[in-house]
């Protein structure tokens, strides 16, 4: 004797908010009905286990029917599975554009026409952790694979893990064949808000250019410190970034920018030049700090750490150890040093605009572009 | 060529793959209309093509306009390979025949496949010219209405009610036609699809022809039904009112009731003296309830004799103490005549004084007599000729003249809430039909005689006239206890009334009403052909006795008085017959007060017994008082003393036996004469049936915040909200081998049950709602399944203020709304702006974007004082903006501040989303007759649409749940996309007549046709209407206030 069927349809679809999130954080429907009772649902309305179980199975079959939209957002503007009544849309708009930071904002009058955009903020939200783990790392069937390790260390259960890297690795599939301007391409193509597309965005260029993330000198750094520094890279440092009208998109770095950093090597070969920048720099920082000595006595090795980062890049494999670098040549000296982040601050600053009062230094534009990027990356990274 | 039909096929969204190499699909279209076909260019490599066609023209006659839906099919183009289709559109092209109906579709419809479902959707226009004809001898009837509603509808008037229409058409079910085994099932399926939809249209025209004939313009009730008879082919039948209506102008109305005065041709007056034939009167339940079972089959078969089913069924009847339908060898005289001249003319059918009507024109019903049903089994033979539909016409007139002899006994002229159904397994059908016996008005009737004493009546007592007995107290035809009405004291009325109808606006009713059902599984032994047949007749009247008695129990231990929306249906399975019976009982204030439930043990000897017997006694008397306070019912006890009754015990002194077994010499006790005791008696003979009538008697109680209906509406609730949820639950049990008849009940009653709760929870946030129009259907798909399918409509109301006005109940729903939305959306202001605002590079471009995008969209839009709003209400955005970008705030706590939006802002953004050109529409469906709040301005067409499903993947599709739940959604989805097309915005009187669900596990296969019907309606909320009269800035706050619905 048992159920053999049981559906429940109605007009306008009903989703329970706290059964999404169970689904979305991959519990088993079993799993999701202890959940619910130990919640109070059953006192609350009277209801039975029995009921419960349908209620919820009846639940995830519903999310799963949106799964195959949620995989579409663009389809979702106009599908007609699932109906939602307008007021509720409306409300869903307002806190969408709100959510959106008014970017695009007739974009989501437009379009954003049902109640899934709840369900697709949450359906391509990712843990912070689990994140952290695959980050830089090649979003292949051979990661995937080793989601399992992922899910014992994060203890985030395994149907997440999937979910999110399935959503990683869905948006860098789409992505990476589009023209144009990165963030807006995962805004446009999964109507994501602002934020999420950017920690998207994040993620794809960390895993196009295999940045590693992983050593255990990094583990310090925060999902968010490094979608920091990915924006930096993708805004600056792209090819997106010099000409938006560009053919390239701006997943991969500006190759010619890449070759000119070579010529700030001229900043520590030339033994003139270096002595004039520490010079300089030094002029500018007398008085100001507190660790003055350990800042000229670091000089030379600080310089020569960051220039030799710029004349690497050309190489991708140089490029995948851009933040270990970062780490080991300049924050781990200073940190040694016991240097605040103001002093930091104030000695990036010093050292990159003492360069361009050096008479023999040509390369101004190169070195700003360079200079600017690892300034703001070095000072979110400057942490504990 | 009275008719010119235009399609223009416009774009297509959302298409599948079907070129795996490329990712894209090259599509185009084939626009087929009858045996023209047109095709589109191909729009290669594309999953959105523009086609942008030119109109495509056919030149058809009417006749084809009505039969011939118009079949889009869009296609993938493959050079080298036959085309792969995609999949097809069915539209009905009818409401565009009437001229007061819809005048163009237009719309995106979903693209269906039998076999993937809904594949994308494409954009089209479909107009029609129609030249009069004036042909009288047409086989069209164009311009009749049609409406699923069965009362008035809402923005029409009746002039006249003419009566009964009906006809069948029969073809062959291509499942089973030799070319079935050569043929892909998608083939199969289309060809069903195609034929069920070309034999509903002829169906229509036809009755339409009927109407006409009649003088009449509409058809109200329309109830349409297939038989899947499998082998012997496929059966669509469809019965209705056939009424002359007039549209409700805003003007004041000019015309009046019209009062023929010309003599009588159809509505006789009852002649109580007229033989009602073979129908014992001494014998029955003591209610109006005349089941009768009408137990003889009839063979088709030629070897069969009939006189051997008749036997069988007589025998039968003295043991049950039920009423019989005399047996089918004196009947067969008159009905071959009567089959004779039934194709002469149609004014014979109106032999048939029936109306599917459930709600009445007030001062139309004058008076219930009680239920009416009689039932038939039949041995299902191969259709030689579909075009001679004669058996199966024979078999409904045998049964439309049973009923309407019951009616007769009953004093009655006319059966009103009249339905028809059936129940096939294999080759054994179970025809049922069911009303209620009444007494009409003549003033609706067309040459109606003047009734004055029906007249008189109906002006004393517009409360309690229905209830009034329509019988000679004399000559009661089954044995009842009269009283004096209760509330005009003057005419008698009987102590429980059942009816099948709705309950009547003007009825007095006291407290609320609840669902009440009684739920029946008998196991029968296999068997084949005749002696199958004769198993299930034979089984049939104890059934029905049983069901009855189940339905007078629950009723009495609510403390309630009568029962309205009867339906009583019976499923007829391999090993097993399955009784449902569901109505809402009322306390109706003109009845009597129903006694109490005593039970009684047989054998007092044993103490332990007689305690047992105590308690019980105890918790059935807690229960009904608890019933009493839960449903409000107190009704002024004190009229009896005051005004003297002549009738001296005016309770109910009856008995009642669970058991049928020794009821053969214990009918005579039936009689009103021999009971003394107070109190309905339960009488037990041995454990087992204690259990049982316990186990029947505790029905979980409704949760709290719930009522439950099978009617339109609930007595004592008016002050609905314009949350409405439609929906459909459907399960499937599986039982095990081998169970007794006790199991079985409890298991089938288990699942009822359950299936209730389950609802309730789900439906727990609209709390205090209203389930209105529980519509239960049960089937046995197969040996040892039940399936159980319900469809019914959530509605909430407003439990503080009993005399609001919808607007400012419209205004709470919102507030509630925006609530519940905040706290859903809490997740989505975790997002912060820290990132953003310090990066310098953030682009300043979005906003001002924005801005110029809007203003530029703003004057688009017809709404002026609208743009008005939304152009303040970015300036505030921007402003908001401004602050996030210095940095100063964090998004987070800009969005706190935010959350209580003023409501001047929502409100710009609703009525942008409501009147933008790109949104999808909502469309809300019910199986009510109206919507709450609103009105209803124009009926667009009947909606009756037919889908098959079919998947050899089921395993992948989420299993039997997730099929067949994808599957209902899809239908929902393909309603809802016609209706907007026809320019609609609501199905009223919805309802899901057909769903067949089979299933093969172990070929991971499934199947399942859903048949859905109910009229497409444009209306308009009741705010909306008043604020047209006000200046129209204050018209832009409320439209977009009520909009607001759910």
């Amino acid at each position: 004797m048992s159920v053999e069927l049981d559906v429940f349809v109605g007009n306008t679809t009903i989703m329970d908010k706290e059964v999404y999130q169970l689904w979305l954080n991959g519990y088993t429907v079993n799993d999701a009905v202890k959940v619910r009772i130990e919640g109070g649902v059953m006192e609350e309305c009277e209801a039975s286990a029995e009921v419960l179980l349908s209620d919820t199975m009846d639940q995830y079959r519903t999310f799963q029917m949106c799964e195959r939209l949620l995989h579409h957002p663009a389809k979702l503007a106009n599908q007609l599975l699932f109906q939602i009544p307008p007021d509720r849309q409306a409300m869903l708009i307002e806190r969408y554009a709100l959510a959106c930071q008014f970017n695009s904002l007739d974009f989501v009058i437009i379009q954003f026409q049902t109640f899934i955009c709840i369900s697709l903020f949450r359906y391509y939200a990712f843990d912070d952790l689990f994140v952290r783990e695959v980050l830089g790392k090649k979003l292949s069937k051979g990661t995937k694979k080793d989601l399992d390790d992922v899910s014992i260390k994060t203890g985030i259960t395994l149907k997440s893990c999937r979910r999110q890297f399935d959503n990683f690795k869905r948006v860098f599939k789409v992505v990476e064949e589009l023209k144009g301007p990165l963030v807006e391409n995962i805004r446009q193509h999964f109507l994501l808000p602002d934020q999420l597309a950017r920690d998207y965005a994040a993620i794809v260029f960390f895993a196009n250019h295999r940045f590693e993330t992983g050593k255990k000198k990094l583990q310090y750094l925060t999902f968010q410190d490094f979608a920091f520094c990915a924006g930096q890279l993708i805004n600056n440092w792209t090819v997106g970034a010099v000409d938006n009208m560009m053919e390239d998109m701006d997943v991969d770095l500006d190759k010619e920018f890449l070759q000119d950093l070579k010529d700030l090597k001229i900043l520590i070969t030339d033994k003139d030049l270096l002595d004039q920048h520490k010079n300089l720099v030094c002029t500018a920082l007398r008085g100001k700090t507190n660790v003055f000595n350990e800042m000229e006595a670091n000089f030379k090795n600080l310089s020569r750490g960051l220039v030799n980062i710029a004349a690497k890049l050309i190489n991708a494999k140089d490029v995948r150890d851009f933040f270990i670098d970062l780490v080991e040549k300049f924050i781990e000296p200073c940190r040694s040093d016991k240097l605040t982040s103001i002093d930091v601050n104030l000695y990036l600053t010093h050292y990159t605009n003492s360069a361009h009062i050096l008479d023999t230094f040509k390369h101004h534009a190169v070195w700003t572009r360079y200079m600017g990027v690892i300034k703001s990356c070095i000072l979110r990274m400057y942490h504990d | 060529m009275p008719g010119k039909l235009k399609a223009k096929i416009v774009a297509g969204r959302h298409l599948p793959v079907m070129d795996r190499a490329s990712d894209l699909t090259d599509a185009f279209v084939e626009v087929k209309f009858g045996n023209t076909t047109f095709k589109t260019d191909v729009y290669p490599k594309s999953l959105n093509p523009q086609w942008n066609s030119e109109w495509f023209k056919f030149e058809v006659d009417d006749e084809d306009l009505q039969d011939e839906p118009l079949q889009i099919t869009v296609l993938d183009h493959d050079t080298y390979s036959a085309n792969d289709a995609i999949g097809k559109v069915y539209i009905d092209i009818d409401p565009l025949l009437c001229s007061e109906a819809a005048t163009v579709i237009s719309g995106w419809l979903p693209i269906y496949d039998t076999i993937h479902g809904i594949r994308g959707e494409i954009n089209v226009l479909v107009k029609v010219d129609l030249f009069n004809d004036l042909n009288r001898f047409r086989q069209s009837s164009c311009g009749v209405k049609f409406f699923c509603t069965t009362s008035i509808p809402r923005c029409y008037r009746a002039v006249m009610v003419h009566g009964f229409v009906e006809e069948l058409v029969v073809n062959e079910d291509p499942e089973y036609q030799w070319i079935d085994r050569i043929r892909t099932p998608r083939a199969s399926n289309e060809a069903r699809q195609r034929l069920i939809f070309l034999m509903s249209g002829e169906l229509q025209r036809k009755i339409g022809l009927k109407v006409l004939e009649m003088g009449g313009n509409a058809v109200v009730g329309y109830l349409q039904c297939f038989d899947l008879e499998g082998e012997s082919g496929l059966v669509v039948r469809a019965i209705g009112t056939a009424c002359t209506l007039e549209k409700i102008s805003t003007f004041p109305a000019t015309a009046t009731h019209p009062n023929n005065s010309s003599p009588s041709k159809d509505m006789k007056e009852p002649g109580f003296g007229e033989e009602a034939p073979g129908v014992p009167l001494s014998s029955g339940p003591p209610t109006p309830l005349r089941a009768q079972t009408f137990s003889s089959f009839s063979p088709s078969k030629s070897y069969s004799r009939q006189s051997s089913s008749s036997d069988t069924e007589l025998s039968l009847t003295p043991k049950t103490g039920m009423g019989s339908g005399g047996s089918a060898g004196k009947e067969a005289g008159p009905l071959k005549a009567l089959l004779r001249q039934q194709t002469q003319s149609a004014l014979e059918q109106r032999e048939y004084p029936f109306f599917t009507l459930t709600a009445f024109p007030p001062g139309f019903l004058l008076h219930v007599g009680g239920v009416v049903s009689a039932r038939s089994v039949k041995l299902l033979d191969r259709i030689h000729n579909p075009d001679e539909p004669e058996t199966r016409d024979a078999w409904w007139e045998e049964i439309r003249q049973e009923i309407k002899s019951h009616a007769k006994a009953l004093g009655c002229h006319a059966v009103v809430g009249y339905s028809e159904s059936t129940s096939i397994c294999e080759e054994v059908c179970i025809l049922s039909a069911s009303g209620t016996a009444a007494v009409l008005s003549s003033r609706f009737m067309q040459d109606g005689p003047l009734d004055t004493e029906h007249r008189f009546e109906e002006v004393v007592s517009p409360g309690c006239g229905f209830c009034h007995i329509p019988y000679d107290e004399l000559n009661i035809p089954f044995p009842a206890q009269l009283t004096y009405c209760y509330c005009c004291r003057r005419y008698k009325v009987p102590d429980v009334l059942f009816t099948t109808i709705d309950l009547p606006t003007e009825a007095n009713v006291t407290g609320k009403g609840c669902l009440i059902q009684a739920r029946l599984c008998r196991t029968k032994k296999k068997a084949q052909g005749e002696g199958n047949a004769t198993a299930i007749s034979s089984l049939l009247p104890f059934l029905e006795y049983e069901l009855h008695t189940q339905l007078m129990n629950k009723l009495k231990l609510r403390g309630m008085n009568a029962l309205f929306g009867l339906r009583i249906q019976i499923s007829v399975g391999e090993t097993m017959l399955l009784g449902l019976a569901s109505a809402t009982g009322v306390y109706l204030t003109a009845l009597p007060s129903p006694g109490g439930i005593q039970i009684a043990g047989k054998t007092p000897s044993d103490i332990t017994y007689e305690q047992h017997i105590s308690t019980m006694q105890k918790k059935i008397n807690d229960t009904i008082d608890k019933n009493k306070e839960l449903y409000e019912i107190n009704p002024p006890e004190v009229v009896e003393e005051i005004i003297g009754s002549p009738i001296p015990e005016p309770r109910q002194r009856s008995r009642l036996f669970r058991s049928h077994s020794e009821s053969s010499d214990e009918v005579s006790e039936l009689d009103l004469s021999h009971g003394k005791k107070d109190a309905f008696v339960l009488e037990i003979d041995d454990t087992d049936a204690v259990e049982d009538i316990h186990a029947l008697l505790t029905d979980s109680p409704t949760p709290a915040g719930f009522y439950s209906c099978n009617t339109e509406i609930m007595p004592g609730i008016q002050n609905w909200t314009s949350a409405i949820q439609m929906f459909t639950s459907v399960r499937v049990f599986r039982l095990n081998a081998n169970l007794t008849n006790q199991g079985l009940n409890k298991i089938f009653s288990d699942l009822c049950e359950n299936l209730l709760k389950s609802l309730y929870f789900k439906l727990r946030s609209m709390v205090p709602c209203c389930l209105c129009h529980l519509n239960f259907t049960v089937a046995i798909p197969e040996d040892e399944l039940i399936q159980v399918a319900v469809t019914a409509v959530a509605m909430s109301f407003d439990k503080e203020q009993p005399l609001e006005n919808g607007k400012q109940s419209g205004e709470k729903t919102l507030i509630k709304a925006i609530t519940e939305n905040d706290e859903q959306l809490q997740f989505n202001l975790e997002l912060n702006a820290e990132t953003s605002s310090h990066n310098p590079l953030s682009s300043p471009k979005g906003l001002s974007e924005v801005g110029s995008h809007l203003s530029a969209r703003a004057p688009s839009v017809d709404y002026s004082s609208f743009a008005d709003r939304c152009s303040s209400w970015i300036e505030q955005l921007k402003l908001k903006a401004h602050t996030i970008r210095r940095g100063s705030v964090k998004t987070t706590s800009s969005l706190e501040k935010a959350s209580p939006l003023p409501e001047g802002r929502s409100r710009s953004l609703r009525s942008n989303r409501s009147y933008s050109g790109s949104s999808v529409a909502v469309v809300k469906m019910t199986p009510l007759s109206f919507i709450p709040g609103a009105k209803i301005i124009k009926y667009l067409g009947i909606i009756n649409m037919f889908f098959i499903r079919e998947t050899s993947s089921l395993r992948e599709e989420g299993g039997v749940s997730g099929f067949l739940h994808t599957f209902i959604a899809e239908v929902f989805a393909m309603v809802r996309a016609h209706v907007a097309a026809l320019g609609g915005n609501a199905v009223v009187s919805y309802s899901m007549k057909e769903c067949v669900f089979m299933e093969n596990p172990n070929k991971n296969q499934a199947q399942c046709l859903i048949n859905v019907s109910g009229d497409a309606v444009i209306f308009v909320r009741e705010s909306e209407l008043e604020s047209t009269s006000v200046q129209t800035q204050s018209a832009t706050t409320h439209t977009s206030n009520g909009g607001e619905g759910t």
